[in-house]
């Protein structure tokens, strides 16, 4: 497999231009005899669809959930960066790519994330002018607020709802291409394959989730934008049904996966409280502005806090990291709190918790700022947890969140199947090895808003009636592949349900592939999940039929993806002999700090399938780096 | 925690359904409701019987997925401002029977169990619920002012998540909350005038068409999880009817 990224020629910034100037284009009367095909609606695939439809192209959009709407990216908190410099605090595009650069550890291609900076400030222009009502200052001008780790204040936000604003600005302008009739809305659809006729993408198969049908559909191109998959850890901060099928279909039909072993630990989330839980629940990193983080200096410390005197509490961060203390970065803020739990230290019933503690912050600004600060979080945490936090701290503890990895794809978002293109955060694009606070926001829009309706029809010009129609063989033998699949799911009539191999895999990934991992402990892993995988098909326990709603079908079918996957993350972990931003190998340290190894892994590992048993094959995309200068980051 | 919950079951849109009582024993206090429901599907799937099937996803009460009738209560508690994915156990006591039910609603007919059809308000929303803006002709954001007071307002009403629990509640089974938060979000904005009173009509008309008549009974307020106010149906109504009056050709508005 020969990897193209096609990043243009010439300077960093004259690149994007550089590229729309040679794009092929698509007549406008033509448009409309090209159908297009994008599944996901969220951030990324809402504003791609509703983009194409606006440009006259056919666009059929496929979705899960029973409206466009549903998408994780509605429960994004924080805010959205752009390089606007409304605050003169000496902001530019260039400082904005850099900070990406920098974040992700060295790990990202620069000319991608220049490109990202410089379509920053056309998203809130396009947000602002579909309503999303921003923050305003007094004068109606636009707010802003800093966010972790940056030094300026670029973070545009709508309350703690900035993801939910967002999507609803791209969402109302997908239901107004559906009601013009340029967007067919397929809901509760879900893709279940795609459909590769000589090396092109050319369809996908769904199963509708009301009657079972399974449906080919056929098309000029596929854009998956279908997020992310740290659901492979089972307890995460994703929505219940994220998941990576539709992108792990594609794998398996030749679109290579981008590092996946890069997934992104928040530290700030409210640690599990039982066996019962099905989630985690993030509470905002800006709390970490106020809130001090600490343990108990003993080990297995039960005594309630206020016994605890101040002698005998570590506030591990402050100490390890006394220039940044407790706003480290997230990798390290989360690697940090595993240790000392891994120490015995850790609080709560579990263990498995670190303090956040306000009540310094409360004496020193008194309750009421505290509570105007993060009132609506420290009610969350009060609805959840039943503990007041103005009176006791927080208990807190890292949680799977985002997964930079992904499909790999060119500079023109297409993978490396012609006409499958991945958009937002299902693709390995922009954020290296760890993807700083409220950039997700912003690549998925750049993807769907403006990059992806340009760069399409640099492809779709040349496939002028080349269309296959969905009841040729490629369409029927993806049908039956898939009708296979679901009747092996429902007739292995075994002994336990989804859910119970779901949380024992993602104890596994979690023990072993998470926040630190060895080549010993990766090795291990590997075993176990291939073991219990093969136990899966053999003893999965699948109620109902086929031919009706079926949530564990539904559940069944991406936890038997979720499998694969685990398996070529801990490869890909196994093979990255460095520590780089959200992927830490116990053996490659120094200090205690993330060491990288430039010298042997600057470059994208692009993993290629070779077949069922087979083991995967290792591409590289070497980095080249002509504008930054590779340095390490350090926080002390 | 231990407790009996009677659960309307319902194979399809077409079947009869019923309540089927089951015991939830052993339940953590501090377990969410749905979790409450996961712990009773694990069980009933080991002993052979096709879980309960329910809609939920974000569980952090904001992607409107989630939603019941528990005990007769649109997301199970009163002005609270919590979605049912953000109710816990604890609002519970040991012992107590509870009656869970989908959303009961003529606009939103059952799929299975506690899963229904909302796709009405999706069809509010694309008769008008949108400023039309291309991508790519949007002017400076700067360029327009908004005062702080009017973007929080506009905010209050953006906060709906469209779980229909007001559709739910109202006895008339009327979608005013949902449609005039809507309709107030952009009708509040500089960005909306220009469409606003095209945008009120054409909403109102699908509305009508498709979901019963307000009576101001008040129900979708009390159950809202985002506590949206009554008061936005009010504005709306008076938009709709300055729209009526002063727009010609208002008849042939087509929905």
């Amino acid at each position: 497999m020969e990897l193209k990224s096609k990043i243009p020629p010439g300077p960093l910034a004259e690149k994007w231009s550089k590229a729309k100037a040679t794009y092929k284009l698509v007549n406008p009367a033509n448009k409309r005899k090209y159908d297009i095909i994008v599944v996901g609606a969220g951030l990324a695939g809402a504003s791609a669809a509703a983009s194409l439809g606006e440009l006259g192209y056919n666009v059929k959009c496929f979705v899960f959930h029973d409206s466009p709407r549903r998408a994780h990216s509605i429960a994004a908190q924080g805010g959205i960066n752009a390089a606007k410099n409304y605050r003169n605090d000496g902001d530019s595009v260039y400082r904005l790519f850099y900070d990406t650069i920098k974040g992700g550890d060295y790990r990202a291609r620069e000319a991608n994330v220049y490109r990202l900076a410089e379509l920053s400030v056309n998203i809130i222009d396009q947000a602002v002018a579909q309503g999303v009502p921003f923050a305003r200052e007094y004068g109606g001008q636009l707010e802003n607020r800093s966010f972790g780790g940056v030094q300026v204040s670029r973070t545009f936000y709508a309350r703690g709802q900035t993801g939910q604003q967002l999507l609803l600005g791209a969402f109302q302008a997908l239901e107004r291409q559906i009601a013009l009739g340029t967007v067919k809305q397929y809901n509760r659809h879900e893709m279940l394959d795609l459909v590769v006729v000589d090396g092109h993408a050319k369809g996908i198969v769904t199963r509708n989730l009301v009657t079972g049908k399974i449906e080919a559909h056929s098309a000029d191109a596929v854009v998956l934008g279908t997020g992310g998959y740290v659901n492979v850890f089972y307890l995460s901060t994703n929505a219940k049904a994220s998941n990576a099928t539709a992108i792990w279909r594609a794998y398996k039909r030749g679109a290579a996966f981008a590092n996946p072993c890069y997934t992104q630990i928040h530290p700030t989330c409210i640690p599990q409280s039982g066996d019962y839980q099905s989630k985690l629940t993030l509470m905002s990193e800006s709390l970490r502005n106020d809130g001090r983080i600490w343990v108990p200096k003993a080990q297995k410390d039960t005594r309630p806090v206020k016994q605890i005197p101040e002698a005998e509490r570590d506030y591990f961060l402050e100490r390890k990291y006394p220039s940044f203390g407790n706003l480290a970065p997230r990798d390290i803020a989360s690697r940090a709190a595993k240790e000392v739990c891994d120490e015995g230290r850790g609080v709560g019933p579990s263990g498995r918790g670190v303090f956040l503690d306000f009540a310094d912050a409360i004496k020193r600004l008194g309750r009421s700022a505290i509570e105007e600060r993060y009132g609506n979080l420290f009610d969350m945490y009060h609805d959840i947890t039943a503990e007041n936090p103005y009176e006791t701290p927080m208990r807190i503890y890292p949680a799977p969140h985002y997964s930079m990895g992904g499909t790999w794809v060119d500079y023109n978002l297409m993978s490396t199947i012609p006409g499958c293109y991945v958009i937002g955060e299902a693709n390995f694009s922009d954020h290296g090895a760890n993807r700083l606070g409220a950039s997700a926001l912003m690549q998925g829009l750049a993807d769907g808003y403006f990059v992806l309706p340009v760069s399409i029809g640099d492809y779709l010009a040349g496939q002028m009636g080349k269309k296959v129609a969905a009841d040729t063989p490629a369409f029927t033998d993806a049908i039956a592949s898939v009708q296979d699949r679901t009747s092996r799911l429902l007739s292995a009539k075994g002994s336990r349900t989804v859910d119970s191999f779901h949380r024992e895999l993602g104890t596994i990934m979690w023990d072993y592939c998470g926040m630190a991992r060895t080549d010993e402990g990766l090795r291990k892993a590997r075993t176990m999940i291939t073991e219990l995988r093969e136990q899966y098909w053999r003893d999965v326990k699948v109620l109902g039929t086929g031919e009706e709603p079926n949530q564990s079908l539904e559940k069944a079918g991406r936890v038997a993806d979720f499998f694969e996957l685990a398996e070529l993350m801990c490869i890909d972990a196994l093979h990255r002999e460095e520590s780089a931003g959200g992927h830490f190998r116990s053996e490659y340290q120094e200090e205690g700090e993330a060491k990288r190894n430039d010298d042997k892994f600057l470059y994208v590992a692009a993993w290629e399938y070779t077949g069922e048993g087979s083991e995967p094959r290792l591409n590289k995309e070497p980095l080249e780096y002509e504008e930054v200068k590779l340095a390490t980051r350090s926080y002390k | 925690m231990n407790l009996k919950i009677h659960v309307w079951r319902q194979k399809s849109r077409e079947a009869e359904g019923g309540f089927v009582t089951y015991s939830a024993d052993a339940i953590s206090p501090d377990a969410s409701f749905l979790e409450m429901l996961d712990v009773v599907n694990e069980r009933l799937m080991e002993k052979g019987e096709e879980s309960i099937h329910f809609e939920h996803d974000c569980r952090e009460g904001i992607c409107g997925s989630c939603g019941m009738m528990i005990n007769g209560v649109a997301h199970g508690s009163r002005g609270n401002g919590l979605a049912t994915c953000q109710l816990h156990m604890r609002h519970f006591k040991d012992g107590d029977e509870i009656w869970i039910e989908p959303w009961r609603a003529r606009a939103f007919p059952v799929i299975k169990d506690l899963i229904v059809d909302r796709g009405g308000l999706d069809k509010i929303i694309q008769a008008g619920g949108y400023i039309s803006v291309n991508t790519g002709s949007a002017p400076e954001a700067n360029m327009l002012l908004v005062p702080k007071a009017v973007q929080e307002r506009a905010m209050d009403a953006a906060a709906c998540i469209q779980c229909g629990a007001c559709v739910a509640q109202c006895p008339n089974g009327a979608a005013q909350l949902f449609t005039s938060a809507k309709v107030s979000h952009l009708g509040l904005l500089p960005q909306g005038q220009p469409e606003r009173k095209e945008r009120v009509l054409k909403m109102v008309a699908v509305m009508e068409e498709m979901f019963g008549s307000c009576t101001l009974y008040g129900e979708c307020e009390a159950v809202c999880p985002k506590e949206i106010s009554i008061d936005f149906i009010g504005r709306m109504n008076r938009d709709y009817l300055a729209a009526s009056v002063t727009t010609a050709k208002k008849e042939k508005v087509e929905t």
